[in-house]
């Protein structure tokens, strides 16, 4: 990106933060002392050399159960935005350019969709779906579809006002060619910094689902499942079910670092009125 | 141009992630215009009853094999067709269903064949007061830390403001509510680290009891709404009437006050009206971490068992209080609007 | 020495990359007004913000001295600089629908700053607030204040503003641009109006303005400046009977060119017939109107804003279908919808926008912009197009390096000429030119539409030209429409339309026009041939 403002210490912290998220996703293999259901010593035992963040509620390393659900949590969170970023986007910038009917009809839906908080939404219809990960990267990528095409349709129907779209459109352009070379190299800024707030919102969203026991299922864990195992060891002084909470709140802090320093220059796109 | 860094930002978060359409006044009195969001409002709530029980009905598979798991044998499953009516068509279905739910009758449990609507009662009562109680503290620090934040543009005051509220909006509610219970009850049992509360219970331990998830509830909203508060008045900051009230040599904050405050109340109103969501889903999410009596985990528990009826009934209940305090405070938002209330 | 109010030395201003204002000196004395004149980016609002103490965001007083009375006001504490503001020094901004708050009513926010500063009690200001309304010609100077800023029109608040400034018998008022937001009819109005105020209350006034025939009716001195500094400085007469400076010369010979209209022909390119259309179904912005364009030649459409002059445009470009009437085109029919036009079509009618920083996509290059017509409509590829392209590049008379650059890092005028060039890389019949000068400065202007004027003589392009610039009209239009409220007052070549006996409209159109020397103005009120209208 030609246009980002330039770097703050804060923005750094938040860039580093995410890089060391993907670099412990990616290679969580070979970062992860141990296999990720591998009893290693007794219940939530105190941390040891061998297991540095000690054991959860049936003996695992705690350590190597969290760099295996950063896995867990960056690809279903990063699925679940790309595929809401594809579908938000495509039909946002289609109803903005298209306009007249088109647009009504899909706002109008997105609207409804939007009307329903979207942790109750997905819990209705969690209700009566399987319980696996395709079916719970699609309902995430649904819901936050609604909230993409929401900012993609505001982005490009200030974009479509503009004159250099409508003398495209006096040249005769398709509007494939509009949406692609005219509106989206002019809206990658907004959307960009939009793309690490709905990361930021599928990384909770998802921890949420998985505390309540909606979300991943076992054996396969995310932090947010992390966090469901352990929880009852807090009456007994155990502070294990705080640690992957930590984790999901500093990463998610981390994202929101990168959002606020992107957004510091958004640059705005209102179209002046014409008179007359 | 040194404008205010988050307010684009934000701005357009808050059109996205606002409930009812924000339409341009054309002429008309404000009160036609109250009663045309009224109706809009009433019309949603519809709409998003049909989608409440089209995500139940219409999904690819059998509700009934779905409540029951694979290997249910074909004459259970035919049983609890029946029971739920499965075999008539889903628009008959879906006009009984809505029919009976305005009158107040959400038929029974699959689970515990309990009466839906007597379930129902004295939960909505308990997380309408937990949330109120946590609104009643959150939206006037939260527009208070707004303003100052405001006030004190650009100084440590501002950036400390703004830290802080990034952190709360990180936290996940279950993170929050945990870290409470491990200070508050654990290491020092100066509260419960359950919330069970009753009606048995005399008024002042209630609340007592209600304290730490009331405070995780504000933690979970706090954030959201200072910085769409502080993003909303500091658009009205760069308003040119903002500048020819600074060259009358009036005092900062006799401009915030006088000449930026009443401009905002439309757009502030609104803030708080968006940020009901995220108390929606951080009053489910506080109830199960507080084995909190309210609708949300009974919601979740019922999920968790695909007990359709209720999950329909609970998730309508839900849906139907989001929408109408959005209508309230869109209402109340048209009538803050010194442009709308005074007509040409 | 001794009346000398305000004594600006040296000042400087500076951006975080750039010199704003390059050390400007002037000095103004009691009871006088100083015209502050400059093209864009000449630094004059900022000037006029330093006299109050103000700077906007983002800028730096960086040096020299601003002495009101003797006390140099950069140097006050932030208390003293709030005690000059509203008291000594006030400020009437360019936007009053903007500058005035909507939540309160005109005359709590006219008294506000002289009851805030204790300078009257609330019965006297109210009082003083009604007269200075009578003074400025306000309608129902009593009831007038009860008025919320949304329930006034432009030019009413501009007056109330000025009434505003004036309240707590300042010594300088600063005028920043008071009537460029204004239509030309009501801008007169405005312009009478404070005038006689300030001469009445003698007030001196700083008058900032990028037109100097505004300036020169009102102030007794003028400043010129570009870029940030000082170009020349004198009285009126001087500036007007003897410039100094070459960019002084060419800014009072602007609007001197006129277009010698041919013969008329009866060779039409375009017929406008009984056309109506509007953007909400059941209203008609356009009512009946009935043009012809002749081929080689231009049509000038002139009116005011809401006159529907633009709405005329859209209609013909198709992207607003009309609801009634049709176009003719080549002397065959032309479809009101734009998708039902042929791709032959379509590159025939091109068009040229108000704003080129809008009408120029910011991820493009020059070079991307000018290929895509060439490419879309002729199917040109490779050196063949790098040939052609360059050939715009020629004919618009810009540098064929500037190839390679993103709108940007181009300057106003060479976007236009860029927006000129992308409609004749169509090799268009007809150009539809929707105010194609009034975003730039006045010499860049003047340029655009020499070239607009060449190109028409070398290749014989049609023009039909929106405008609200009387001026504009005299020197590229063979005929003219004028337009008000939607419909054609008075259309025929430019002879006859530009000649009396005029209809009421044109008749004061033409007649409220500011004419490039000193005293216009002072004749037009000795006149009063134009009835006071509530602008």
């Amino acid at each position: 990106m030609r246009n980002l403002p330039p770097l703050t210490p804060m923005a750094l912290i938040g860039l580093a933060g995410v890089a060391a998220f993907i670099v412990l996703a990616a290679f969580a293999p070979w970062l992860a002392p141990h296999p990720v259901s591998e009893v290693v010593g007794g219940v939530w035992d105190v941390p040891s050399a061998d297991a540095l963040l000690g054991t959860d509620n049936i003996g695992r390393d705690l350590f190597s159960r969290l760099v295996w659900g950063a896995r867990v949590t960056f690809t279903i969170a990063a699925l679940a935005t790309a595929i809401a970023f594809l579908i938000g986007v495509s039909l946002g910038f289609y109803a903005a350019v298209r306009r007249g009917w088109v647009d009504q009809v899909l706002s109008r839906l997105n609207d409804l969709m939007m009307a329903i908080p979207t942790l109750i939404f997905a819990l209705v219809v969690l209700a009566v779906l399987p319980k696996n990960m395709v079916v719970l990267v699609l309902v995430m990528a649904t819901l936050e579809a609604t909230r993409v095409f929401r900012v993609s349709r505001a982005i490009a129907a200030d974009l479509v006002g503009l004159d250099y779209v409508e003398v495209a459109r006096l040249r005769g352009e398709s509007w494939r060619w509009i949406m692609v070379r005219e509106i989206l190299p002019n809206a990658l800024s907004p959307l960009l910094a939009e793309l690490g707030l709905r990361f930021a919102f599928a990384i909770l969203f998802l921890s949420t689902l998985s505390f309540l026991g909606l979300g991943v299922q076992p054996p396969i864990a995310d932090w947010g499942s992390l966090v469901k195992e352990n929880k009852d060891g807090l009456l007994f002084g155990v502070f294990a079910a705080l640690i992957p909470g930590a984790a999901i709140a500093v990463l998610v802090i981390c994202v929101n670092l990168v959002v606020d320093w992107m957004l510091q220059k958004t640059t705005s796109l209102k179209g002046a009125r014409r008179n007359g | 141009m040194g404008g205010p860094p988050l307010a684009d930002g934000i701005d357009t978060d808050i059109r996205a992630i606002s409930p009812l359409p924000v339409q341009k006044a054309g002429g008309g009195s404000v009160w036609l215009l109250l009663v045309k969001r009224l109706l809009l409002g009433l019309l949603l709530l519809w709409a998003v009853s049909l989608v409440i029980f089209a995500g139940t009905q219409i999904l690819p598979g059998d509700v009934a094999t779905s409540m029951l798991g694979q290997q249910a044998t074909p004459e259970a499953v035919a049983s609890i067709r029946k029971e739920l009516g499965l075999e008539q068509p889903a628009p008959v279905r879906y006009v009984k269903w809505l029919g009976a739910a305005i009158g107040g009758d959400f038929g029974r449990s699959y689970s515990n064949r309990q009466d839906i609507a007597k379930s129902i009662a004295p939960r909505l009562k308990n997380t309408l007061l937990l949330a109120a109680m946590a609104a009643v503290i959150a939206v006037p620090l939260a527009i208070l830390l707004g303003i100052l934040s405001v006030l004190y543009n650009g100084t440590w005051i501002d950036r400390t403001i703004g830290l802080v509220t990034l952190s709360a909006i990180s936290l996940p509610e279950f993170f929050a509510g945990y870290l409470l219970i491990a200070y508050f009850s654990v290491a020092h049992f100066w509260l419960p680290s359950s919330a069970t509360v009753s009606d048995a219970m005399p008024i002042g331990q209630r609340l007592v009891v209600m304290l730490l998830p009331c405070l995780t509830l504000v933690l979970a909203v706090l954030g959201h709404m200072m910085r769409m508060t502080r993003a909303a008045l500091l658009n009205v900051m760069a308003s040119p009437y903002i500048e020819t009230a600074l060259l009358k040599g009036l005092p900062w904050w006799r401009i915030v006050w006088k000449h930026a405050l009443p401009n905002a109340l439309s757009p502030i109103v609104n803030v708080v009206a968006l940020n009901l969501a995220y108390l929606i889903v951080g009053v489910v999410v506080v109830e199960v971490i507080f084995v909190y009596p309210g609708m949300g985990q009974y919601l979740v528990d019922h999920v968790a068992k695909r007990d359709v009826p209720v999950v329909q009934a609970a998730g309508l209940v839900f849906a139907a209080v989001y929408i109408l305090l959005n209508i309230l405070a869109d209402m109340v938002s048209v009538l803050t609007n010194p442009r709308l209330r005074h007509s040409r | 020495m001794a009346d000398i109010l305000l004594k600006v030395t040296d000042l400087e201003v500076k951006a975080s990359d750039a010199t704003i204002v390059d050390k400007v000196s002037f000095d103004l004395e009691k009871g006088r007004v100083l015209g502050l004149i400059g093209e864009s980016g000449a630094g004059k609002s900022t000037i006029g913000l330093a006299s109050l103490g103000h700077n906007r965001a983002g800028l730096q007083i960086t040096g020299g001295r601003a002495e009101l009375n003797g006390r140099d006001i950069l140097q006050l504490s932030p208390r003293d600089t709030r005690d000059l503001r509203g008291v000594s020094v006030t400020y009437v901004a360019q936007s009053a629908a903007a500058a005035f708050n909507p939540a309160h009513r005109l005359i709590d926010q006219v008294i506000e700053a002289t009851l805030w500063h204790k300078l009257m009690s609330r019965a006297k200001a109210i009082q003083r607030a009604k007269e200075l309304f009578g003074l400025l010609g306000l309608p129902n100077p009593e009831n007038f204040g009860d008025r919320y800023p949304h329930q006034a029109s432009g030019g009413q608040l501009q007056r109330a503003m000025t009434a505003m400034a004036l309240c707590p018998h300042p010594e300088l008022i600063v005028f920043d641009e008071p009537t460029t937001a204004l239509d030309v009819t009501t801008q007169i109005e405005v312009l009478a109006a404070i005038k006689h105020a300030i001469a009445r209350t003698g007030t001196s006034a700083l008058y900032i303005s990028h037109d100097l025939a505004v300036v020169a009716q009102i102030a007794d001195e003028i400043l010129v400046l570009r870029n940030g500094r000082m170009v020349e400085r004198g009285s009126v007469d001087d500036i007007f009977n003897s410039p100094q400076e070459d960019y002084t010369r060419r800014l009072v010979s602007m609007r001197q060119t006129e277009k010698q209209a041919g013969a008329e022909t009866h060779d039409n390119l375009l017929s406008i017939v009984g056309i109506e259309a509007g953007y909400t179904p059941g209203v008609s912005v356009l009512q009946d109107v009935s043009l012809d364009l002749g081929r080689g030649e231009t049509l000038a459409v002139v009116g005011e804003s809401g006159s529907g002059k633009s709405t005329l445009a859209r209609v013909v470009t198709g992207l607003l279908p009309a609801s009634a009437g049709h176009l003719r085109f080549e002397g065959k029919g032309l479809p009101s919808e734009l998708a039902a036009r042929t791709p032959e079509t379509l590159r025939n009618i091109q068009i040229i926008n108000q704003i080129p920083d809008l009408a120029l996509n910011p991820r493009q290059t020059v070079e991307a912009i000018l290929s895509r017509p060439l490419a879309f409509y002729f199917g040109l590829k490779g050196s063949e197009l790098k040939r052609r392209v360059a050939g715009l590049l020629d004919q618009i008379e810009l540098p064929r390096t500037l190839n390679d650059r993103y709108p940007a890092e181009l300057s106003g005028g060479q976007k236009q000429r860029i927006c000129i060039a992308r409609a004749l890389a169509a090799d268009p019949k007809l150009i539809i030119c929707d105010e194609p000068t009034s975003a730039l400065d006045p010499l860049v202007a003047e340029g655009i539409l020499d070239l607009l004027m060449r190109l028409q003589k070398d290749i014989g392009t049609s023009y039909l030209f929106i405008t609200h610039d009387l001026a504009i009209v005299r020197a590229i239009a063979d005929t003219v429409a004028v337009m008000l409220d939607g419909k054609v007052v008075r259309y025929g070549r430019k002879a006859e339309v530009l000649a009396p006996p005029f209809d009421p409209y044109t008749g004061k159109l033409i007649a409220s026009v500011p004419e490039m020397r000193p005293g216009w103005l002072d004749e037009v009120i000795a006149r009063r041939t134009l009835p006071l209208i509530n602008g």
